[in-house]
């Protein structure tokens, strides 16, 4: 089954819950190796996506993603905001005129997205960063599309893999962001980044069962 | 938390509502936030914009006046501004001589700055961003973000802001703001942490007999703790970080009219006979009678390293909320910095 219009609206709506519920959470994590203010930010910036959303809820899922995207890159600041407000935007670009999603145009908004953290963080694989959790759930989810699974197969697929990959940036010393400046005493501690993405996930698997 | 605030989720909104009161000379626009020069865009003049998180004050929207800052762009407590907000303040000060953007490097800083130039170069106005990293606590920019800019922003400021006044075009005022930063070299102790008004509790636990080394300007940890000791030896700890630290390399990306453009700088390090501007900072809970001990010191160790303080800043310029603790930077003076140093400024945070 595709991806429609209402599920992705029923996803953005739950991450803005998510958000509030978890703002304490992803604070305290970003506290540890970070400037405190990821999950207000997060929490912050998807508030915002609700006040836009009933604006553009009417028009195809292109115009959506990319009013996300302008949302979060205008709201919420920081390094977050402008990779996630790229990550939308680009997802946005591709899917224009779309009312729904099978699993290539899923693949392609997450690929072009992922692109998007790419251009403007220019992470490498193991820095501790939000890209270390969507890399490996990128290539997850072109083995789905390759075996036809739909969408919600592959997100099914993805979580355990995205899961398995925000345990694995506790072990990392970061390289990038704020984190990056405590050198090794940023090692033993979970990525806000990486978590609040895995979020995205989550959500989405609840969504779509 | 005790703070003089009515509701965490308006901190930032009301104190900027307060700064516009008390200073007509300003105009603060709130959707979104940003502070500029009420007689901007001033004809013939390249603009500076400046910006970043607020808790630093005066820094950034106290220095926006004549002889330094044209705009600058608040973004919460301790996270950046975002570059809808860059870009409506390059809109409301570009004269057509174009706008130079001041980044203090951290990731969040240069990532909405970058996404903001783009923005302003569709517009068809020309931009350039020239990042400030002059925290001496960060080693390398290979296993890091790269060193944080710290206190030789207001420096650098203060005279890239002068020689746009006197009329330098965008390409001289990148030059000489580059030239600032590689000759400016800061370090910082926090004797508290800050409490973010938002999160409601202390960033980071000190002990009554610890103090944090070689700290940013956002509450963050810095490369490690030690037992306090006497302001002297912490001055002359913090001043030999600075003094005898090695030459710096680093790519930075700068924007070239078309697409960034990645650039290795290297900073070369201080040298017997240098004359500086020293420049001693409160990070915002530290009074200035204990800044004045720290500049004692400081000048003896500049003394014995064959340095000359040639002028000075004291007092606190770039904060971090009301964290006790001082930063210490050191600038390479040459006479076009001096000049420009000297030259006339009227702003709320500062005036001569």
């Amino acid at each position: 089954m595709p991806m429609n219009k209402t599920q992705l609206i029923s996803w953005l709506g739950r991450l803005n819950e998510v958000y509030a519920d978890k703002k304490e959470y992803l604070t305290d994590l970003d506290a540890a190796i970070g400037d405190a203010d990821h999950g207000i930010n997060m929490n912050r910036g998807f508030s915002k996506v609700m006040e836009k959303l009933p604006t553009v809820e009417d028009k195809d899922i292109g115009t959506i993603l990319k009013t996300v995207g302008m949302t979060l890159m205008s709201s919420v600041g920081g390094a977050s905001g402008p990779l996630y407000g790229t990550f939308w935007m680009k997802g946005g670009m591709l899917l224009g005129g779309k009312e729904e999603l099978n699993s290539e145009d899923f693949m392609n908004f997450i690929e072009a997205g992922v692109g998007g953290i790419l251009q403007r963080g220019r992470p490498n694989l193991g820095d501790k960063t939000m890209y270390d959790l969507w890399a490996p759930v990128l290539d997850e989810i072109k083995v789905c599309v390759a075996k036809g699974d739909d969408v919600s197969s592959i997100v099914d697929a993805s979580l355990p893999v995205a899961e398995k990959a925000l345990a694995d940036t506790i072990p990392l010393q970061a390289k990038k962001g704020r984190a990056s400046y405590l050198g090794e005493r940023s090692i033993g501690h979970q990525d806000p980044g990486a978590t609040s993405s895995y979020y995205m996930l989550e959500t989405l698997k609840e969504v779509l069962n | 938390m005790k703070k003089l605030i009515n509701d965490v989720e308006n901190v930032v909104k009301e104190q900027l509502e307060g700064m516009a009161i008390a200073h007509p000379e300003l105009t603060v626009k709130f959707d979104p936030y940003y502070v500029y020069r009420s007689d901007a865009p001033v004809k013939g003049k390249v603009a500076i914009i400046s910006g970043g998180g607020s808790g630093h004050e005066p820094m950034h929207g106290g220095f926006v006046g004549k002889g330094m800052l044209d705009g600058a762009c608040p973004g919460e407590v301790f996270t950046s501004p975002t570059p809808d907000q860059m870009y409506e303040c390059a809109k409301a000060v570009d004269s057509g001589e174009g706008v130079l953007f001041l980044v203090k490097n951290y990731t969040g800083d240069v990532m909405n700055f970058e996404a903001a130039s783009e923005l302003i170069a569709a517009e068809g106005i020309k931009v350039q961003n020239i990042l400030l990293d002059d925290d001496v606590a960060v080693k390398d920019s290979l296993y890091t973000a790269g060193r944080r800019g710290v206190g030789v922003t207001v420096l650098a400021e203060k005279i890239v802001g002068a020689a746009a006044e006197a009329g330098y075009n965008l390409e001289k005022c990148s030059d000489l703001c580059r030239k600032v930063n590689q000759y400016g070299r800061s370090f910082g102790v926090a004797l508290s942490s800050c409490t973010v008004p938002a999160a409601g509790k202390p960033t980071f636990e000190l002990g009554e007999d610890e103090v944090e080394m070689g700290i940013g300007i956002h509450g963050e940890p810095g490369t490690h703790r030690m037992p306090i000791k006497s302001v002297d030896e912490m001055t002359q700890y913090a001043a030999e970080q600075i003094v005898d630290d090695p030459a710096y390399s680093r790519t930075v990306r700068e924007w070239d009219g078309s697409d960034w453009e990645e650039k290795v700088l290297v900073d070369e390090p201080f040298a017997k006979g240098d004359k500086v501007i020293a420049f001693v900072n409160s990070m915002g809970g530290t009074p200035v009678s204990e800044l004045y001990a720290v500049y004692r010191k400081l000048d003896e160790v500049c003394k014995d390293k064959g340095i000359t303080i040639v002028r000075n800043l004291v007092g606190p310029y770039i904060t971090s909320l009301e964290m006790q603790g001082f930063s210490i930077t050191l600038l390479k003076a040459d006479d076009e910095i001096l000049k420009f140093w000297d030259a006339p400024v009227k702003t709320p945070g500062l005036t001569w």
